[in-house]
């Protein structure tokens, strides 16, 4: 950084991978560790796992991985939404659980309302946007905390799914395209054509950035850099698929949750929209001033965190076959709010990436996963869990004043 | 409002006024915040505005960018009469204010701040960074801010001289006539208050209508050409920053108009 007044004409940075990797090490020291400790974490719960268990790393096993995190990633989605906001949603598992009890009434086969499965799922993902859309207008134009409308959504959408299920219990999911969602496995020859599909696109969003920015005469990213983020993206992609593919084959929920990860990402990054979220998070009333309609972003967020927990309650709904009275219950609404942070989203507003979801999720679902592997109790997981949480969140905290202080 | 005092000193251009305010008054219940004020700032010159704590510099200028409704008076433009009923019909016209606060999301980079709320964006709604980073650089050249290394480094990351740069180059960039500088140099440093004055003489030479509110006389007997100063909610005076003192501002701001008062003599 320049020094304060002068007015030196300061060299524009330079692209070289020597100074890229320069600036990034500065930054590094200076508290932005970026998604570095997630990286780190995860290679280190899956070392101890695996040498405790080697069934950890089988096919099999990632597989059923994969299946179990989609759920939650995908709530952690709309969470990330709401988090950048610096707002929170507390009625995000209940919704869910409503969307999974709209799908398993409309699907009750000879009944008056039966509809099929695509329109149930349409329809219950429909409902669970306006109930967050709701909520986010008493956040916006009632002005109560969205702490407090949410509690109250917790409350009361807990409330009806013990009414609507009642005394019979269980709801039980016949209809094959709702299961499909989580129970439904790509053959060999689909997976991998999807992977070449991904990697296409990749490279084609890349390319595209470049001759634009060429176009425009600013300087490109690093090449070589650009090139190597590619091989990396294709090298996971395929690797997975591959991985998948000896066992049952790559999920249909896990393609879901790579379809939200990518178009909200899109919203967050390259819309006008996500950028006014960002804008909104960090700063209001700069927002307003700047001619943005705050109150309208902030019933969209609720909308979007409505929404995504619609599709991961229908998500779970299709992984159990079935409903119950505990629909939306358990930890689900901590593990989602705690991949949104484990990620490296922050509580304050305006910092974090969709991404995110998909990292937190990874490593409380390796978790998860590697206890329950290893057979020790719910006790142990959950301890784990909140350790794990209290960690990130520290490193958010201690990473802020970092920032701070280097004046960043 | 039968004579105005704006006619009674010399401006410095024969033409009208780009931005003018006629008899403005406002109440805030009881309160009178303006008492028939008269303002005008013309094309290629630094208008000061002075007056002490509670003097109504803030609230003209909420009147004039639309915040708050006049309740009496008339705002011209061009010498027309202008219709400014919110921020939007300010902005429409060209008027466009730089905030003390700035107004800038610490967590977005220079060129997210300077198109903030007005993004360029393709049929899909997709945003075109390419073109908004090149005409964010270009902006910044055409102000010579030359300190900030890289636009798209985070706002938190700059100091304030820099930050206010940011934000004066984004009232700049829309086409804008009016410039409107609520306080520029409270918060900074001697170099970086120089660096920012420098750009405020930029701004006039360029051809805009600047405003500078400040309550540094220093800062203004360097770059105003005249000070309007307001007390209590009415007009004192407009002074050419040539023939005045920065004593006789003073007086006015804390006393009134000399003439007015007994025991003062004109040197």
């Amino acid at each position: 950084m320049s020094t304060d007044g002068a007015t030196v004409d300061a060299a524009p940075p330079s692209n070289s991978l020597g100074a890229i990797a320069r600036r990034r090490f500065e930054a590094l020291k200076a508290g932005d560790v970026g998604t570095l400790p997630i990286i780190v974490g995860l290679v280190l719960i899956v070392a101890f796992f695996y040498s405790k268990n080697s069934n950890y790393l089988s096919a099999g096993n990632f597989t059923n991985l994969m299946t179990q995190m989609a759920g939650v990633t995908t709530i952690a989605i709309g969470v990330v939404f709401v988090l950048l906001l610096g707002e929170i949603d507390l009625s995000i598992a209940y919704v869910s659980g409503i969307a999974g009890i709209v799908v398993a009434e409309l699907q009750i086969p000879d009944s008056s309302w039966e509809v099929k499965g695509v329109v149930a799922i349409g329809i219950a993902v429909t409902i669970t946007a306006l109930i967050g859309g709701l909520q986010g207008s008493f956040v916006a134009f009632v002005g109560i905390p969205s702490f407090v409308v949410t509690l109250a959504g917790l409350l009361f959408w807990q409330g009806v799914i013990l009414y609507v299920i009642g005394d019979a219990g269980v709801i039980i999911i016949e209809d094959t395209t709702i299961n499909n969602v989580a129970n439904y496995f790509f053959t060999d020859k689909v997976g991998y054509l999807m992977a070449a599909a991904a990697t296409a696109l990749f490279a084609l969003s890349t390319l595209s950035g470049v001759v634009s920015r060429r176009r425009h005469g600013i300087r490109t990213d690093n090449l070589i850099l650009e090139v190597a983020k590619l091989v990396v993206f294709t090298a996971i992609i395929f690797g997975a698929v591959r991985w998948a593919n000896q066992e049952r084959g790559f999920p249909l929920a896990f393609l879901l949750v790579i379809i939200f990860l990518v178009f909200w990402s899109w919203v967050a990054e390259r819309t006008a929209f996500g950028r006014h979220v960002y804008a909104v998070g960090g700063n209001a009333e700069a927002a307003r001033r700047a001619g943005i309609n705050v109150k309208r972003i902030q019933v969209q967020v609720f909308m979007i965190s409505g929404l995504m927990a619609g599709f991961g309650g229908v998500i779970f709904a299709a992984r159990l076959n079935s409903v119950d009275l505990n629909a939306g219950g358990g930890t689900l609404l901590l593990d989602a709010i705690s991949a949104a942070v484990i990620g490296g989203t922050s509580l304050f507003g305006g910092r974090g990436r969709v991404i995110s979801a998909l990292m937190g999720a990874l490593v409380i679902s390796t978790v998860a996963n590697g206890i329950d592997l290893l057979g020790y109790s719910s006790a142990i997981k959950y301890m784990v869990t909140g350790l794990i949480l209290l960690a990130a969140v520290t490193l958010d905290a201690v990473s802020r004043r970092r920032l701070a202080q280097a004046g960043r | 409002m039968t004579s105005a005092p704006a006619e009674s000193t010399p401006s410095p251009t024969a033409t009208t006024p780009t931005l003018e305010a006629r008899g403005v008054s406002k109440s805030f219940g009881s309160v009178d915040a303006l008492i028939d004020v008269d303002f005008e700032v013309r094309t290629g010159e630094v208008m000061a505005l002075v007056g002490d704590n509670g003097a109504g510099k803030s609230t003209l200028i909420k009147c004039i960018a639309g915040i708050h409704p006049i309740d009496e008076g008339e705002v011209l433009f061009d010498g027309q009469k202008a219709s400014i009923h919110g921020p939007k019909d300010a902005v429409k016209l060209g008027i466009e204010v730089v905030y003390q606060d700035l107004a800038l999301c610490d967590n977005l980079d220079v060129v997210q701040n300077m198109y903030l709320g007005r993004e360029i964006r393709d049929f899909i709604g997709r945003l075109k960074e390419a073109p908004m980073e090149a005409r964010t650089a270009d902006t910044l050249k055409g102000l010579r801010v030359t300190t900030i290394s890289s636009i798209r480094q985070q706002v938190a990351s700059l100091s304030g001289g820099q930050r206010q740069s940011v934000a004066i180059g984004r009232a700049v960039m829309w086409n804008s006539r009016v410039v409107i500088l609520d306080e520029p140099t409270a918060a900074l440093g001697v170099a970086q208050t120089e660096q920012v004055l420098q750009l405020v003489s930029r701004l006039a030479e360029q051809g805009l209508a600047v405003v500078l509110i400040s309550h540094n006389l220093h800062d203004i007997f360097e770059v105003a050409d005249r000070i309007t100063v307001l007390r209590l909610g009415r007009n004192v005076t407009i002074y050419d920053r040539r023939t005045t003192s920065q004593e006789t501002v003073v007086h006015a701001i804390t006393a009134g108009v000399p003439t007015k008062v007994a025991g003062i003599t004109s040197e």
